[in-house]
């Protein structure tokens, strides 16, 4: 019977090692190739690539504007998304419900359909968002939304938000209700409530939302391609270029390898970081 | 507990605004009468939603994603039940790092896997091809079949299989008429999960569909890049409308929170 629980996933086993171990070592070893305009792919290993990557400063400004993004649309979406969650969490029943619901539904919405929406918000003869402002008085002239940062990180923050909204809820629904009251009964503002009972306890979950919705951003293709453009790249959408687009595939995989090591590494190193500072609270 | 006060529900009324806005945008420009983007004003029109009949590239896209979501969600819920047994059930060496490797694909940037999948597809012959579509998808949805496979393997009382073992019932029978039923709800709401996932799933299989082989939502972001007309934005809104109808079935199946919390995170219910 030793062997029970490994014949068990024998199948899935034999997948994942078929499908996903094999072909990442691959284009691991892919990004040491050669690649010339005529003479195409040679199986040689060299770091050619990797100096490439590593060393010119075109691929610096894309990896740095690549973070920046992630780094600002996670910042908006912990901002918005945990006061909504606290919100959510002290309505009634039925809207408690539906309202979840609304905010977590888009999720499992095409994230193509998703940012066609923004791109009709942002841009052509409509410009609904550019209107709204203008009419609202804060800003004179049109702000350029289609093909900026602005744009991608707006859109981002929106197709990303769900996820922050649902760590941050799930961390309040272990949070017990009593210690808020006894913290009023001792005569406690809402405000101290908020900073001294609320947040503290939900951090956690803030933090763990934040690093699921930094790696999705910084991984994103289909918002930046669609709202950035084929000016604005970030590094998915430049590695999708050179599979597609140049057939430079070295250089696409050297670029997709260091996004992977450079994203496992930030993740792994901030849940580390989390494990450590809220062991009390994960216990 | 204290209720919201009128600023938290005017913050609340912002935000639940900004996370329709896109999604009803779309839907409304979906019924423009004009040629062009804009919003219907006095008129509305079903001519861009006819107009999608004309393009059967969208039509067969959308029926090979509902095949690849059908198919790969199957196999993966099929392949991850005696995994979720095994993991459930036993301590064993490499317990831990197996479920690490099921649960991968969440982690892994779906870019990444693209290229590798692009590559590994084209060296072993199966570059751009159905098969290979099906392979990849069943490896990105697995970790929501695990999931929810997972979640109910753990939940399941065992002394009602004792019970039919002490009966005479013998393993087989056990399985058939015992396990499997009982993880038979977490399986249901494993293949859907995992099918709305594969069914929404773009930048993976932007690299390895060839023109023939394109699932709906690449057909969408490619016509997208090349240009975005009320076309694009009505085959967006009956994709949206089947989700939402997708989503408050499952809501009313199975809950959407647990869904996507997963571990039964619904306390006390």
């Amino acid at each position: 019977m030793r062997a029970a629980p490994y014949l068990m996933s024998l199948p899935a086993l034999v997948l994942f090692a078929g499908v996903v171990v094999v072909p990442l070592a691959m284009t691991v070893l892919l990004s040491f190739h050669d690649w010339g305009q005529y003479k195409g792919i040679e199986p040689v290993f060299i770091l050619k690539n990797w100096r490439e990557v590593l060393g010119d400063s075109y691929f610096h400004e894309m990896f740095w504007r690549t973070f920046r993004i992630a780094f600002c649309v996670t910042f908006l979406a912990a901002l918005f998304g945990a006061p909504e969650a606290y919100i959510l969490n002290r309505m009634k029943s039925p809207w408690r419900g539906l309202f979840l619901l609304v905010i977590l539904g888009p999720l499992l919405i095409s994230v193509v359909a998703r940012t066609l929406g923004w791109a009709l918000l942002f841009g052509g003869s409509s410009g609904l968002v550019n209107k709204a402002l203008m009419n609202l008085g804060l800003v004179d002239a049109p702000l350029p939304f289609m093909f900026t940062e602005t744009g991608v990180i707006v859109a981002l923050t929106h197709v990303l938000m769900p996820y922050m909204v649902l760590a941050v809820w799930a961390s309040l629904q272990r949070l017990d209700p009593q210690v808020e009251n006894a913290a009023i009964a001792l005569g406690a503002g809402p405000i101290t409530v908020l900073r001294r009972i609320v947040l503290p306890q939900v951090m956690p979950g803030i933090l763990s939302g934040a690093v699921i919705v930094f790696a999705l951003a910084a991984s994103a293709f289909a918002t930046p391609a669609i709202i950035g453009g084929r000016r604005l790249k970030v590094a998915s959408t430049l590695a999708y270029d050179e599979f597609l687009n140049t057939l430079n595939w070295p250089l696409g995989a050297a670029v997709a390898v260091l996004l992977l090591f450079a994203l496992v590494a930030i993740v792994w190193g901030a849940n580390r970081l989390v494990e450590r500072r809220y062991a009390q609270v994960f216990a | 507990m204290s209720r919201n006060g009128p600023l938290a529900l005017a913050y609340h009324t912002l935000f639940v605004a900004f996370m329709l806005a896109p999604i009803l945008v779309v839907c409304i420009v979906a019924f423009t009468p004009e040629g062009y983007l804009s919003f219907p004003t006095d008129r509305w029109s079903l001519r861009w939603f006819y107009a999608i009949g004309r393009y059967p590239e969208f039509i067969s896209a959308f029926w090979r994603s509902i095949w690849l979501g059908a198919l790969s969600s199957a196999i993966a819920v099929t392949v991850s039940v005696p995994a979720a047994l095994a993991i459930a059930r036993y301590r064993f060496p490499g317990r831990e790092a197996m479920t690490a490797l099921f649960m991968s694909p969440l982690m892994i940037p779906h870019v990444v896997l693209g290229i590798a999948f692009l590559r590994f597809f084209t060296e072993i012959g199966l570059g751009g091809t159905f098969t290979g579509l099906v392979l990849s998808h069943i490896v990105i949805v697995l970790p929501f079949a695990l999931r929810l496979t997972l979640a109910s393997a753990i939940g399941l009382d065992r002394a009602i299989e004792h019970a039919a073992v002490s009966l005479g019932a013998t393993e087989w029978v056990v399985l058939k008429r015992i396990t499997l039923p009982l993880v038979l709800p977490g399986l249901a709401s494993g293949w859907a999960l995992a099918f709305i996932n594969s069914f929404d799933e773009v930048t993976m299989t932007v690299f390895i569909a060839a023109p023939g082989t394109e699932t709906l939502p690449v057909r969408m972001f490619l016509y997208i890049q090349d240009n975005i007309d009320p076309l694009v934005t009505s085959v967006s809104a009956c994709v949206i409308a089947i989700t939402v109808v997708a989503l408050i079935l499952l809501d009313r199946a199975y809950g959407l929170e647990r869904l996507l919390v997963g571990r039964g995170a619904t306390h006390g219910r």
